[in-house]
C-alpha cells in the first residue's frame, strides 16, 4: 500500500449505495487535504466537487469531493460552520477543482481558501452575496440582470492581439465565450468562459419527486440523455435496493451504446466538414439520421429521452425488431469500416488531423483528463472496462486508446469505439435475456445518499442523489465530464493556428449545457 | 478517389425527392415545395441557443443532412444576425443569455421574425422560470411562431418555418 495512504480512508469509510463500488468519509480540514494528497498520489481522478446547505440539519455547510479510484468511488465530505464556510482549495492538486470551486461559491457561498476567485456561473443574473442554492432562497425568486463584465486574464506583448468569439457563435452550437490571444496566426493563449446555459437545474431538482426527476436528469445534456437518466435511476435504485431485470439492464445498455454511436457518427462527419471534406459529413450525417429514425421506430424516440425510467425502461423491444437491428449493425459496421479506410487514405484530411490540437499524455495526466479525450491522450480508462456495472460486467468491452493526443487520435478513438459499441449491441441482441420491463421502486426514506456513475460517450457521468422527506429530493448533483475536459482545450490549442480552432474544439466536442447545469 | 466515388454511387440519393407537381408527395417534400415557393433562395436564419439542453440543436443540425436537405430548399443558417430574416431561438432563456439574445434580435434588420423552437422556448418546458431562467422566449423578444416538442422533429421545425411564411408581407 502506498505510504501516503492515510488509514482513515479505509477505516472510516462507510459504503454508499451505487451501481459501482462507492463509499463516503467525513473529514476535517486537515484530513480534507490529506485525502486529496493521497488521492493524487494514488492516481485517482477528481470526479466532481459540490456543496450542500445543511444548516437546517446541523448548522453546517458542506463541501463534497468525489474521487474515482481504479476500483471504487470515494466521496470525501467536509462540514464547515455556517458563519465561516471556507475550505482548503484542491486546485493545485486537481486543476479541474478550480472552476468547480468557483461554481460552488456562486451557488452556495462556500469558498475555497485560495486560487481564482472570479465568479463562474454567476454572470450578473443574481446579486453578489445571494447564493441561490441555499435553502432560504425560494425556488421561484428571480432578480433582474445587471451587467457584469468578466475580467479575462489580459495578455500583452509585442504583436499580440486578442480575439473574442461568442457567446453567440457563427454556427449552430451552444453558447460559450472564447477569448483568444494570437501572434500572427498562432494562438498564444485561450481562455474559455462558460455558464451561459446555467438553468438552475440543481435547484429545480429539489422541487421534484424522486419518482419523476429522471425526466429532468434526461435534459441536463441533450446529447447524453441516456447516460444522465441512467445515472439518476442507478442512484435511486441503489438507495431503494431495487434491481431492474437483466432484460431492462441490457435494453439500457443498448440505448447507451446507440447514444454513443449516434454522437460518434455525428462528430466523425462534423470533423471532416471542418476541414472541407463535405463527403465525410454527408456520409456520416446520413448514417446518423438512419440510426435516429430506427430509434424512433424501436423506442418511439429519436434521441431516447425518457427511455430510462426508475426500475427499468419505458418500452420493451418486440422480438420481431431483432433481425432488423442485427442487419442495421452489420450495415453500419461495413459503412464505418469503409469510411475509416477512406479517411485514412485521404491525404488532405490527414494533413489537417495529424498533429493538430495535441494534448500529450503528460499534460493529460497532469490536468486530470477523463473520458474520450483522456483516452486519446493515453489515459487508458473507461468505466465500462474498469468498473463494469450490469450489463457491462457480462460483456467485457475493449478499451480504445491512443497516445498521440491530436485530432487524429480523437478521430481514431471514435472510430474504434463505434465499432466496439456495435459489437456490444450485437452480442446483447443475440442473447437478449428475459425479464420485466420495469420493477417497482419504493419511495426512499429521507437523508439517503446514492451515487450513479455511467460512462457516457464523453466520459463518466456522475450523479449524487440525496433523498428528502415524503418522496422528495434534498440535493442532487449531476456532473458532466466536460468540467474536467474544458481546460484541456485551452492547452491543446496552444501554438496551433487560429483557423484550426473550430476543428480542435470539435474534436473534443465538450458539453456546455451539461457543464453549466 | 475511386473508393470515394464508389461509396457515393452506392449511397445513392438520400434526399427525400424534390417536389414535382402532381406526383405523390411525402410530408417532407410538400414542405420543401412550399418553402421553396415562398422564399426562393432568400430565407436566412440566425440561430440562438438561449440555454437549451442541446437536444433542440441536434435536430436543427439534422435539418442539414441529406434527408431533409434544408439548404437545398433555399434556407440557410447564417453567421451574422445582420444577414438574417428569421431568428430561431431554443432554450428557456437563461439569465446569462438574456442580454445576448436581446442584442442578437436588435442587430437583425427589419422585417424580422422570431421562431421559438422546443418546449423550453415555447413555455419554459421542464425548467420553467427560476433564479437562472426566464421561461418562454416571449418574455424577452416578440415571438411570431412556435414549434412545440422536446425536441421537435426536423419535420416539425420545417413546418414551423412555413407558419412564418404566412406572416410575411406580400
Ligand atoms: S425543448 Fe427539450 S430538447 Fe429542446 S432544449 Fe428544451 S429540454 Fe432540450
Amino acid at each position: 500500500m502506498n505510504p501516503m495512504w492515510p488509514d482513515f480512508l479505509d477505516t472510516e469509510c462507510v459504503p454508499l449505495p451505487s451501481n459501482v463500488a462507492a463509499c463516503r468519509v467525513q473529514v476535517d480540514a486537515a484530513r480534507w487535504c490529506e485525502a486529496a494528497d493521497a488521492m493524487r498520489e494514488a492516481g485517482a481522478d477528481l470526479l466532481s466537487l459540490w456543496g450542500s446547505d445543511d444548516r437546517d440539519r446541523d448548522q453546517c455547510l458542506r463541501v463534497h469531493a468525489a474521487y474515482l479510484l481504479r476500483d471504487r468511488v470515494v466521496v470525501v465530505e467536509h462540514a464547515m460552520p455556517a458563519d465561516r464556510p471556507i475550505y482548503p482549495s484542491l486546485a493545485t492538486r486537481f486543476p479541474a477543482a478550480g472552476r468547480l470551486q468557483r461554481a460552488t461559491y456562486d451557488l452556495l457561498g462556500i469558498r475555497a481558501d485560495a486560487g481564482d476567485m472570479r465568479p463562474w456561473l454567476r454572470h450578473g443574473g443574481w446579486p453578489e452575496g445571494v447564493f441561490p442554492l441555499r435553502r432560504d432562497v425560494a425556488a421561484t425568486q428571480t432578480w433582474p440582470v445587471t451587467s457584469s463584465p468578466y475580467p479575462f486574464i489580459p495578455v500583452s506583448g509585442d504583436g499580440v492581439h486578442e480575439m473574442t468569439a461568442g457567446p453567440v457563435h457563427a454556427g449552430t452550437i451552444e453558447p460559450g465565450r472564447f477569448q483568444l490571444a494570437v501572434v500572427g496566426e498562432k494562438v498564444l493563449r485561450l481562455e474559455v468562459r462558460l455558464g451561459y446555459t446555467h438553468k438552475g437545474i440543481a435547484k429545480r431538482f429539489e422541487a421534484m419527486a424522486q419518482c419523476d426527476a429522471h425526466r429532468l436528469a434526461a435534459h441536463i445534456c441533450g446529447d447524453s440523455t441516456v447516460a444522465f437518466s441512467w445515472a439518476y435511476c442507478a442512484a435511486l435504485e441503489a438507495i431503494t435496493a431495487s434491481t431492474p431485470s437483466p432484460r431492462a439492464l441490457v435494453l439500457r445498455g443498448l440505448a447507451l451504446e446507440r447514444e454513443r454511436i449516434a454522437n460518434h457518427l455525428g462528430d466523425l462527419g462534423g470533423l471532416a466538414n471542418d476541414v472541407g471534406f463535405a463527403f465525410g459529413q454527408t456520409q456520416f450525417s446520413s448514417l446518423k439520421e438512419q440510426l435516429l429514425r430506427h430509434n424512433a421506430e424501436l423506442f418511439g424516440q429519436r434521441y431516447l429521452f425518457d427511455f430510462v425510467v426508475p426500475g427499468g425502461v419505458a418500452s420493451d423491444l418486440p422480438a420481431r425488431a431483432l433481425p432488423g437491428m442485427l442487419d442495421e449493425i452489420a450495415a453500419l459496421e461495413r459503412a464505418v469500416g469503409d469510411l475509416r479506410g477512406i479517411y485514412a487514405r485521404h491525404e488532405g484530411l490527414q494533413d489537417r488531423f495529424l498533429g493538430a490540437g495535441r494534448l500529450t499524455p503528460a499534460q493529460a495526466a497532469a490536468l486530470g483528463a477523463i473520458g474520450l479525450a483522456g483516452r486519446a491522450s493515453g489515459v487508458a480508462r473507461d468505466l465500462r472496462v474498469d468498473q463494469p456495472w450490469s450489463p457491462y460486467d457480462q460483456s467485457s468491452p475493449a478499451l480504445a486508446t491512443s497516445t498521440e493526443g491530436d485530432v487524429a487520435a480523437r478521430v481514431q478513438v471514435r472510430f474504434e469505439e463505434t465499432l466496439e459499441s456495435l459489437r456490444l449491441c450485437r452480442q446483447w441482441l443475440q442473447a437478449l435475456p428475459a425479464g420485466e420491463r420495469v420493477c417497482e421502486v419504493p419511495v426512499a426514506p429521507a437523508g439517503q445518499l446514492g451515487i450513479g456513475l455511467i460512462e457516457g460517450w464523453r466520459g463518466p457521468v456522475m450523479l449524487a442523489l440525496e433523498t428528502g422527506p415524503a418522496g422528495g429530493i434534498r440535493r442532487c448533483r449531476a456532473h458532466d465530464p466536460s468540467w474536467q475536459n474544458w481546460p484541456l482545450l485551452e492547452v491543446a490549442i496552444l501554438g496551433n493556428i487560429v483557423a484550426d480552432f473550430p476543428l480542435i474544439n470539435k474534436s473534443f466536442n465538450l458539453s456546455y449545457s451539461g457543464h453549466d447545469g | 478517389m475511386f473508393d470515394i466515388l464508389s461509396r457515393i454511387r452506392r449511397t445513392g440519393r438520400l434526399s427525400e425527392p424534390y417536389p414535382v407537381p402532381d406526383t405523390d408527395q411525402t410530408a417532407s417534400t410538400a414542405i420543401q415545395r412550399e418553402l421553396h415557393a415562398v422564399f426562393g433562395r432568400a430565407l436566412c436564419i440566425r440561430h440562438v441557443d438561449a440555454g437549451s439542453c442541446n437536444g433542440c440543436e441536434l435536430e436543427i443540425h439534422a435539418l442539414s443532412n441529406a434527408y431533409y436537405n434544408l439548404e437545398g430548399a433555399g434556407i440557410r443558417f447564417v453567421a451574422s444576425p445582420r444577414h438574417a430574416d428569421v431568428l430561431l431561438v431554443t432554450g428557456p432563456v437563461s439569465v446569462n443569455m438574456e442580454d445576448a439574445l436581446r442584442q442578437t434580435y436588435e442587430a437583425m434588420p427589419d422585417p424580422k421574425w422570431v421562431l421559438a423552437v422546443g418546449d423550453c422556448a415555447v413555455c419554459g418546458g421542464l425548467f420553467g422560470a427560476n433564479y437562472a431562467t426566464r421561461g418562454p422566449i416571449s418574455a424577452i423578444v416578440p415571438v411570431d411562431a412556435v414549434v412545440a416538442g422536446c425536441p421537435p422533429t426536423p419535420l416539425a421545425i420545417m413546418r414551423g418555418l412555413l407558419q412564418i411564411t404566412s406572416k410575411r408581407p406580400a
